[in-house]
């Protein structure tokens, strides 16, 4: 039995828009173990983004705990989340969402710079893990000259840089052509492969099936939770 | 395929990452903070130039207008000085309701007024601080070189007159002890007067005629006041008073106690003893409190106002005190223009952060804590307007140099004008840096990544 990573318990999230209250996620209970490899999929507007935005950090639930590894995330302070964003959490998005005057390497760096590395050990890791991923000839190029596919490998390696506990990927394909969609989804799995845990949102039946597990969402709430056979 | 990553990534990874949280202003990070800074800026070359040149006036009018007043009124107190700060002079002058009387009519009343020896006594009588005095009289008499002719004046006075005036003698000598005892015939030309007299030759061991009466000359003075080029007198000057140099002794037996002027078939006569009288003060301190007993001194003596008292030291005091409403009149122009250049700085770093708040949620989804977006936003606008120092600095710097070589006026930089105007535009970045910067950093990430 793996050690529980994430736990989610009774999650949930309003927004007060205007006079209306909406409630995105109405009592959300997860657990996810290291090394699992989960897909989260439902209809737009079943709260699936508000999900991935506070597994992620980038806000705070309304109600309910979160622990990630071992830490209780839900009372952290802006600073503190900043933190464990930097530490803890990769960040794969599906449009890319690099720095546009930042090279390859130097975007990769972002997370570190941020953690305060010394330049020297940083662009050095960085450079390793741009290698890892296949932009070796691609180094010192700007995002606009790669392609979708090489910048969305950017953007895993920039993902991987931290050493992540989990790796959070925003319909990773959703915008390459299905050749480079593959080509990402076996890095995924290949990374999964060698342990990592990663959560992955979708609509796209053919990419949920990568994963171990398929939570599916609606309206704010689990609609069903399987384990995918593999 | 080459694309596919190697088994690696995880062993390349797996470090345990350093929980070092630096400041983004810490040394070994700052360097990266300014070059991406550079770096951003430079995206938008065209927008960060017209930014910066707010600013680059801004300073440069603050330097270059300083440094021209700073000269203007230099030369002033230039002029001053050369009275002596330690000085105190008293002068004749024909009170304006006797002028009245002897142009009545009366052409043989002769007019007398102003100050005498009697004064003299009783001044070094009375006063104590006063050491050394120079009193002399003036005629104004045409000065002859054959057939050239000047219209001057006849300065009878002691030999110790350049000493107490910082009127230097430019060649020859002034005259002596001596030649006062002797009461010479001898004279010291005025620059202006010797240049009139003696265009082409020196003027030294010649003789000049005044009135019936020959006078060797022995000296000639240094120009008086501005730096004047000697070229430049001859067409700029008949206003620039000539001056001829005898003992006084020599004046006294020559001319007597009563002057006679001849003027368009009237004739009037005027008894002046002395017609200016220089006081040396022993200390600055006292220069002051001494004019005020002179003053109360002549008071005393004169039943008219026929007499002036001139404080070099007071002209001063009221020169610096006109550059310092100078200065400040200058110092509100440049705050004033740094404020719009500020505000220009303020205006684009709004749009930037607009422009680039996708930008801000990355980072912020990266790690970066609402500091650091403050840091990277604030070292822009700094770098802005630091920029705009330099350039403003060099430009202020060229600009009085241009307007004394051109324009031949005197310039002063002085060392902390540069400094305060580029310290200035540094906060100037700092204060309309922060507003934008602190937008952009209470920006909520999950908006800020959505954003379009």
């Amino acid at each position: 039995m793996a050690a529980s990573i994430v736990q989610l318990h009774d999650i949930r999230k309003t927004y007060q828009m205007g006079l209306v209250t909406v409630e995105a996620l109405r009592g959300v209970s997860i657990d996810i173990h290291a090394a699992e490899y989960v897909s989260i999929m439902g209809p737009s507007g079943c709260g699936k983004s508000t999900l991935l935005n506070l597994l992620g950090c980038l806000d705070r639930p309304s109600s309910g705990r979160y622990v990630l590894g071992s830490e209780d995330i839900s009372q952290l302070d802006d600073n503190a989340l900043s933190g464990v964003r930097g530490t803890r959490l990769g960040f794969i998005f599906q449009s890319y969402n690099l720095i546009q005057q930042l090279t390859v390497v130097e975007n990769i760096e972002v997370p570190l710079y941020y953690q305060g590395w010394p330049e020297a050990e940083s662009r050095g890791l960085a450079k390793d893990v741009a290698i890892r991923v296949g932009l070796a000839d691609r180094l010192d190029h700007r995002p606009y000259e790669l392609s979708g596919g090489q910048q969305q490998r950017v953007a895993i390696a920039r993902a991987l840089v931290n050493d992540p506990l989990i790796i959070l990927a925003d319909e990773p394909t959703g915008n390459l052509d299905s050749s480079s969609g593959v080509e990402i989804l076996r890095i995924f799995d290949e990374l999964n492969g060698q342990g990592k845990t990663i959560i992955l949102v979708t609509h796209d039946p053919g990419v949920a099936h990568h994963s171990s597990r398929t939570i599916r969402l609606r309206d704010g709430l689990i609609e069903s939770d399987v384990k995918n056979g593999k | 395929m080459n694309s596919s990553p190697s088994p690696r990534i995880a062993a390349a990874t797996a470090r345990p990452v350093p929980q070092r949280f630096l400041n983004s202003l810490a040394p070994a990070r700052l360097g990266r903070t300014l070059r991406l800074a550079i770096k951003s800026l430079w995206l938008h070359r065209l927008r960060s130039l017209l930014t910066v040149l707010g600013i680059v006036f801004g300073v440069c009018s603050v330097i270059a207008m300083l440094a021209i007043g700073e000269g203007a009124s230099f030369e002033a107190q230039e002029q001053i000085k050369n009275l002596g700060s330690q000085n105190v002079i008293l002068r004749s002058i024909k009170p304006p309701e006797e002028q009245k009387v002897s142009e009545k009519g009366s052409e043989n009343y002769v007019l007398q007024y102003g100050l005498s020896y009697t004064d003299i006594r009783s001044i070094r009588s009375t006063i104590s601080g006063v050491t050394i005095l120079v009193p002399s009289r003036i005629m104004h008499e045409y000065v002859w070189n054959i057939s050239r002719r000047v219209d001057s004046d006849i300065v009878g006075t002691v030999p110790w007159y350049p000493a107490m005036r910082n009127h230097r003698v430019a060649s020859g000598r002034f005259f002596s002890d001596a030649d006062m005892e002797t009461s010479a015939s001898v004279c010291v030309l005025g620059a202006d007067t010797a240049q009139a007299l003696f265009p082409l030759d020196s003027p030294l061991g010649r003789d000049v005629r005044v009135g019936g009466d020959y006078y060797r000359v022995i000296g000639v003075m240094e120009p008086r006041g501005k730096a004047v080029k000697p070229d430049e007198t001859q067409s700029g000057a008949k206003a620039t008073a000539q001056e001829m140099f005898i003992p006084l002794e020599t004046a006294k037996t020559r001319y007597g106690e009563v002057l006679m002027k001849f003027r368009s078939g009237s004739f009037s006569a005027e008894r002046v003893q002395l017609h200016e009288v220089t006081l040396k003060v022993a200390s600055r301190e006292e220069v002051l409190q001494v004019a005020e007993a002179v003053k109360a001194v002549l008071k005393h003596h004169h039943k008219k106002k026929d007499y002036e008292v001139v404080v070099p030291l007071e002209l001063l005091r009221r020169a610096e005190r006109t550059k310092q409403i100078f200065n400040i009149v200058l110092g509100s122009i440049a705050a004033i223009s740094l404020l719009v250049g500020g505000i220009g700085i303020m205006n684009i770093m709004l749009a930037t952060v607009t422009e680039r708040t996708r930008e801000i949620g990355i980072r912020r989804a990266l790690g970066a804590k609402r500091r650091d977006i403050i840091t990277q936003f604030l070292v822009e606008a700094v770098m802005l307007s630091g920029v705009g120092g330099l350039f403003g600095v060099a430009l202020g710097i060229t600009i009085p140099l241009a307007v004394t070589w051109f324009a031949a006026m005197k310039t002063i930089i002085t060392f902390w004008s540069p400094v305060i105007a580029f310290s200035i535009s540094g906060l100037v970045g700092v204060a309309f840096g922060l507003y934008p910067a602190l937008r952009a950093a209470s920006m909520d990430p999950v908006e800020a990544l959505r954003h379009e």
